[in-house]
């Protein structure tokens, strides 16, 4: 019995401070949601705190629309476009070459295996100027096509896809082959289903990379009415922008679509997450 | 190796043992395109500007040797930069290696519930873009007593503090984020490898006697290491390429430079100054001094490994 109530002391103390971590951990957006209630100057005059607004307003959502005449829902919308145009490409490309280096034997194999972990050790601030350079030959700065092209192959996907492929049996190929099946029937139709955890798991880090991404969006994009969220709620901050209203809804309204589809996946998420075998 | 039996074996199916060798090529074409336009051809450019300088008032460079490297030994602002971020990915590594692992431990203990909303609650911060995270951080490190660091650091008697004015909080703050963003993630990196952790081991360490903490670091620890090289080169990796929270903080520049890295640097460089040959040079010492780094790093982790 002694033993019993001790486990269950010790389940009982783990679990709370843990929940209490993850309750902590959340509090920044408590402060980004108080902040988004908070006239502007306000937090200006006092900083972001843990006080309750004095005049709580919900104008800063009307300003959400008003502002620029919406301003803030192209940025939205654009991201909602380059984001899924990117995360459509990367399932699509990344797959594919993933599953061609996990599911068959060919020669220069190893090589490619090689050369895709080497790439995935350049840090990529050395390649902005000159893929800048490229784009502007083409023709491509100041489009969004000039933020996607860039993105559509990246090799950590094709790992991870990869991984995943290796630990898929072969005898299914095998089978539909001797039935006549060509190559891509039996990756459309018997693998493609097999990786649908990984293909979950993929679409949400691949879709919060890009709808989360900064630096790239701000160095192509030129024209305001092109911009993403994250360049163009900071572009707002700027003395020329200086639409403070917007920050913070702006903000919320941000986190939203991500936390929803993150907590609608959650268990595919995290379970396809740790089967791709993050194996050092 | 089977593939090659099977073209011997069955002369008569040519046509379709074609396609199948075909095949692969073509489902890795993506990435030997993207590799050869996106990596390949950029990072021979890269290292080919870091020994060019635009000719003013043209579009054309010329060939100025080894003289944009010689600036970077010269810049105080790139060793204050390279300080910087030094700094920071020491401190990130020193807190999101064990801190997420010892979490990892609790989480995936048996005596524990509620796992699942545990490692979802850790996880949400990284769904947050760095720059709306760094802007909300910015405003609760007011300098204004109602700031929230202001507000926690009041309730011991400390006057409010200049947060993102200096030198040692300013790192303090990056730190902060990062710790915070980061925790969930890497957690759930050690936990994936604490699955594979074969649980006799800590029966048998049980039975033993050993207690939580020795079945901490005797047992999963050691096991984890694949795992922690892994976090550590990322960390390593991201820390020194480290650009949007010290961006939206100060923007391209800092007070006595406490926010700039050396992405800043290159950014300003490149697209402030049009100083690109210079830029592309910051960029490729950037690419070696992150390669040396991770080298030593997998060398004294490898040495580690002959030792036990």
């Amino acid at each position: 019995m002694g033993l019993q109530g001790k486990r269950r002391i010790l389940t009982a103390i783990n679990t709370t401070m843990l929940l209490a971590l993850g309750v902590l951990i959340l509090t920044p957006f408590l402060f980004m949601i108080l902040g988004s209630l908070t006239p502007p100057r306000d937090i200006f005059a006092h900083g972001l705190g843990l006080r309750l607004p004095e005049n709580v307003t919900i104008s800063n959502y009307e300003a959400l629309f008003v502002v620029r005449d919406g301003i803030y829902w192209r940025f939205f919308f654009n991201s909602v476009f380059v984001t899924a145009v990117t995360t459509a490409a990367v399932l699509v490309f990344t797959s594919m070459t993933g599953y061609g280096l996990g599911q068959y034997v060919f020669k220069g194999r190893n090589f490619l295996i090689i050369l895709l972990l080497c790439t995935m050790m350049v840090p990529g601030t050395i390649l902005l100027l000159p893929i800048f350079r490229m784009l502007m030959t083409f023709g491509l700065i100041d489009t969004h096509a000039g933020i996607i092209l860039p993105a559509m192959v990246p090799s950590f996907a094709i790992f991870f896809f990869r991984q995943f492929c290796v630990g898929l049996p072969k005898d299914f190929a095998e089978a539909a082959r001797i039935d006549g099946a060509g190559e891509t029937r039996i990756f459309t139709q018997i693998y493609v289903p097999m990786m649908m955890p990984a293909y979950g798991a993929m679409a949400i880090l691949t879709g919060m990379g890009v709808w989360n991404d900064f630096l790239w969006p701000m160095i192509v994009l030129r024209t305001t009415e092109m911009l993403t969220i994250a360049p163009g709620l900071l572009m707002s901050m700027s003395p020329y922008g200086n639409q403070w209203d917007i920050i913070f809804a702006g903000s919320v309204m941000s986190v939203v679509p991500i936390v929803i589809l993150f907590l609608f996946n959650q268990r595919a998420f995290i379970d396809g997450l740790t089967v791709g075998g993050v194996k050092g | 190796m089977s593939s090659q039996t099977a073209i011997q074996g069955i002369p008569k199916r040519r046509k379709k043992i074609t396609r199948q060798q075909i095949a692969p090529y073509l489902f890795v074409s993506p990435f030997i395109i993207s590799f050869l336009v996106f990596l390949a051809y950029p990072l021979v450019q890269a290292f080919t500007l870091s020994f060019q300088q635009l000719i003013p008032f043209s579009m054309d460079f010329e060939w100025v040797g080894l003289d944009n490297f010689r600036r970077v030994l010269i810049d105080h602002r790139f060793f204050s930069a390279l300080w910087n971020v030094a700094r920071y990915t020491f401190w990130t590594c020193v807190i999101l290696i064990p801190v997420p692992m010892f979490i990892a431990f609790i989480v995936n203990s048996k005596f524990t519930k509620c796992k699942s909303l545990i490692r979802s609650l850790l996880f949400i911060p990284v769904l947050t873009s760095t720059i709306i995270a760094g802007i909300v951080f910015q405003h609760m490190f007011s300098s204004e007593p109602g700031g929230a660091f202001n507000e926690f650091v009041a309730l011991f008697g400390i006057n409010p503090v200049r947060w993102l004015h200096q030198p040692g909080t300013a790192m303090f703050a990056l730190v902060f984020i990062a710790v915070w963003r980061w925790t969930g993630v890497n957690m759930i990196y050690f936990l994936s490898g604490l699955n594979n952790v074969p649980q006799e081991l800590y029966e048998s360490a049980e039975v033993d006697g050993a207690s939580g903490m020795q079945k901490f670091f005797f047992i999963t620890t050691p096991m984890l290491k694949p795992i922690i090289i892994f976090v550590l080169t990322i960390s390593i990796t991201a820390g020194f390429a480290l650009f949007n929270e010290p961006y939206v903080f100060w923007g391209t520049t800092s007070p006595q430079d406490i926010g700039t890295t050396v992405v800043i640097l290159i950014y300003r460089a490149a697209f402030m100054l049009n100083d690109f040959g210079y830029a592309a040079t910051l960029g490729v010492t950037l690419f070696f001094i992150v390669m040396i780094v991770n080298m030593l790093q997998l060398k004294i982790m490898g040495l580690f490994r002959k030792d036990d």
